[in-house]
């Protein structure tokens, strides 16, 4: 009931404001008219930021894995570090409309933008089939839809104020989106906190001592249950330290390198408006990343608690409620009636989703159905406001980047625009064509589409801004050396496509090259497209002048001026 | 070179050795303190957390929250001092 009050809700905000902020020209459909304020942009960076992996399954995700988690509280926080340093002020300057824009010109060549639109697609599309799944599993497990219907909901919504309001309709809905998912995240969090350790803020709570008067310190407890049923220390991990800082690596310049996000840059009107833009937007997202780690604290102990050696006919409603969705399954191995969660895969008689530690968390807990229905009504706001700027970067990659400057540069502006509705159009139906028939590697590949951004564009953006001389052919090269790099490890590694398929992924560890997995390749491709431009350039002519005068420009902050398409 | 290169010039150098310090701060907590010098940190516990730990999950991106502020500030200023400030 309350559940669908909230979802309700908040639907018809996102529909409200859809409709008071249509985009009647391009530059309000691709940057919503360039003069969003920072705090805003801040805000609406932050729901783009967080989608469904962030509010659904991250803080799962940590809970299984303990310090392994870390690489993505670190990785994914530390890029914006990059990207307010690095990248986010120049491009500001720049004053364009797309990343593709940018290498586009800055690299004077049609070829770069080219792989670069490619290198945008291939990213934003994996993406988007995530968030469409996690919006099929929030509507078929709390609103009691079939998870299909879900994510036609989901796409209906999307479309509507994608399609309708572009970039200055995501705003305003992100801005919601954001307020809605913290609350959402928050709240629960801080209940359980209290719950457990008597201190309402979870980031301290999780250091504390539990509330039961027995003074052991809530992260010990947990280190002593993992070691117990044979699992690493909670606090340990079992990655190799190279792997986890590979992996770290990765994640921060992946998330310095996603077009979604870099996009949002181009919306405000100063450069200096861009620096603290990215400084809310990071503040914005860490109050859910240093809470997250805190929810999986609680979460992996109450878990624990409530279902090893205990009756399965004693299990809590919960159990059963995510038993029919087959993301809980029970096989009793002893027969013994109990429920035995240990290590060892042979005695183990519970499998548990890692995704549903956020969405079951509040009930494990006891909490009442209002915070139930607010998580729900939170996860869908963070898997639509990312979808919704992911398909921004898709349409505007096809409408300016592919039509407007490839094939029909005398299309007008009011031609562009529909054009950029109707590839909002198709690549919401292409998106959710993929939720609801995930293809089985769409999970695997978005862990990896952070390895190809920062494989791709990352070396090509910083070089483009940081080193005068760097021409063409050394970024296309290292982008196109870097992206194959990072997709032959990928399939090698990952899928086994040259070893006889997905069984023998897992044999083939022993031969990962310096012991990194796929997931922090990217890393060592990065470096290597950084390599390769630089060598390249040595042998190739220097870039014309008025190029090494544009970068002389777009180091200078003052004269940005609005984003315009000249 | 116009006196206009030479103040972008110095405008510039002065940005580059910003980002430096600043980065290397960056590096400092999040790849040296929880991850590469972890374990030596884990061995101090301040209440219910492992040093090492808790940079890991919790310091390092507070640490990355000021950085970005810090360097907020000090960009206003420079720009202030070269007169690029709008």
């Amino acid at each position: 009931m309350w559940t669908y009050v909230l979802v309700g809700i908040t639907f018809s905000i996102y529909i409200g404001i859809a409709i008071w902020s249509r985009a009647g020209s391009t530059k309000e459909f691709y940057v919503a008219g360039g003069g969003v304020s920072p705090l805003a942009n801040g805000m609406a960076t932050a729901a783009d930021w967080m989608s469904a992996a962030s509010f659904i399954s991250m803080a799962g995700i940590i809970a299984f894995a303990g310090y392994d988690g870390s690489v993505y509280l670190m990785g994914w926080t530390g890029g914006y570090v990059l990207l307010a340093l690095l990248l986010a002020p120049y491009l500001r300057k720049f004053g364009k409309f797309t990343v593709p824009d940018f290498i586009g010109d800055r690299y004077y060549s049609k070829t770069a933008r080219l792989v670069a639109v490619l290198c945008a697609l291939l990213v934003s599309f994996t993406y988007v089939a995530g968030q469409m799944q996690g919006v099929g599993l929030v509507f078929s497990r709390f609103l009691e839809v079939d998870m299909n219907t879900g994510v036609i909901i989901g796409m209906v919504i999307v479309l509507f104020y994608a399609v309708l309001g572009g970039m200055k309709g995501i705003t305003y809905t992100q801005v919601a989106q954001y307020c809605v998912l913290i609350f959402a995240f928050m709240v629960p969090a801080i209940f359980i906190s209290f719950q457990m350790t008597g201190n309402p803020i979870p980031q301290l709570g999780m250091g504390s001592t539990l509330n039961d008067g027995s003074g052991v310190f809530l992260l010990d407890k947990l280190d002593g249950l993992s070691t117990e049923l044979g699992f690493e220390e909670y606090t340990s991990g079992s990655k190799s330290m190279i792997d986890v800082f590979a992996i770290t690596l990765a994640l921060m310049v992946g998330t310095a390198g996603l077009p979604h996000v870099i996009v949002r840059f181009f919306t405000v009107k100063r450069v200096k408006d861009a620096r603290k833009s990215a400084g809310w937007a990071l503040l914005l997202i860490a109050i859910l990343y240093t809470t997250a780690p805190a929810v999986s604290v609680f979460a992996r102990t109450n878990m624990i608690d409530t279902v090893n050696n205990q009756p399965y006919a004693d299990m809590p409603e919960w159990f059963s409620k995510w038993e029919i969705t087959g993301l809980i399954a029970f096989d009793d191995k002893n027969g013994d009636g109990l429920i035995q969660y240990v290590a060892d895969a042979n005695t183990n008689e519970l499998q548990v989703n890692r995704d549903i530690m956020v969405l079951a968390n509040p009930e494990i807990a006891n909490l009442p159905a209002w915070v139930i229905a607010l998580v729900a009504a939170g996860g869908l706001a963070a898997a639509l406001s990312t979808a919704a700027g992911l398909l921004l970067v898709i349409s505007s990659s096809v409408s300016h980047d592919l039509i407007k400057k490839v094939f029909k540069p005398d299309i007008s502006e009011k031609g562009e625009l529909w054009a950029a509705r109707g590839a909002a159009t198709v690549a919401v139906i292409i998106a959710g064509y993929f939720g609801i028939n995930p293809p089985g590697f769409v999970a695997a590949v978005v862990a990896l589409a952070f390895g190809l951004a920062a494989a791709s564009f990352f070396p090509a953006i910083v070089l483009g801004i940081f080193y005068k001389k760097m021409n063409k052919e050394g970024a296309i090269a290292g982008m196109v050396i870097g992206i194959s790099l990072m997709l032959f490890y990928m399939l090698k590694f990952k899928f086994g496509i040259f070893d006889g398929g997905k069984s023998a992924v897992a044999g083939l560890k022993e031969d990962w090259w310096f012991g990194i997995s796929p997931e922090g390749f990217g890393s060592v491709a990065m470096v290597v497209n950084f390599i390769v431009s630089i060598a390249i350039m040595k042998f190739t002519p220097a870039p014309p002048v008025e190029v090494q005068k544009i970068v002389e420009d777009i180091r200078i902050p003052s004269g940005a001026g609005a984003a315009s398409d000249h | 070179m116009t006196d206009k290169q030479t103040n972008a010039k110095g405008y510039w150098k002065e940005n580059l050795k910003y980002l430096f310090i600043l980065l290397a701060i960056w590096f400092m907590v999040s790849y040296g303190a929880g991850i590469l010098f972890k374990d030596a940190l884990d061995t101090i516990q301040i209440g219910g957390f492992k040093l090492g730990f808790w940079f890991a999950q919790q310091g390092s991106i507070y640490v990355f929250v000021i950085l970005i502020f810090v360097y907020v500030r000090l960009m206003n200023k420079l720009d202030k001092k070269y007169g690029y400030d709008e």
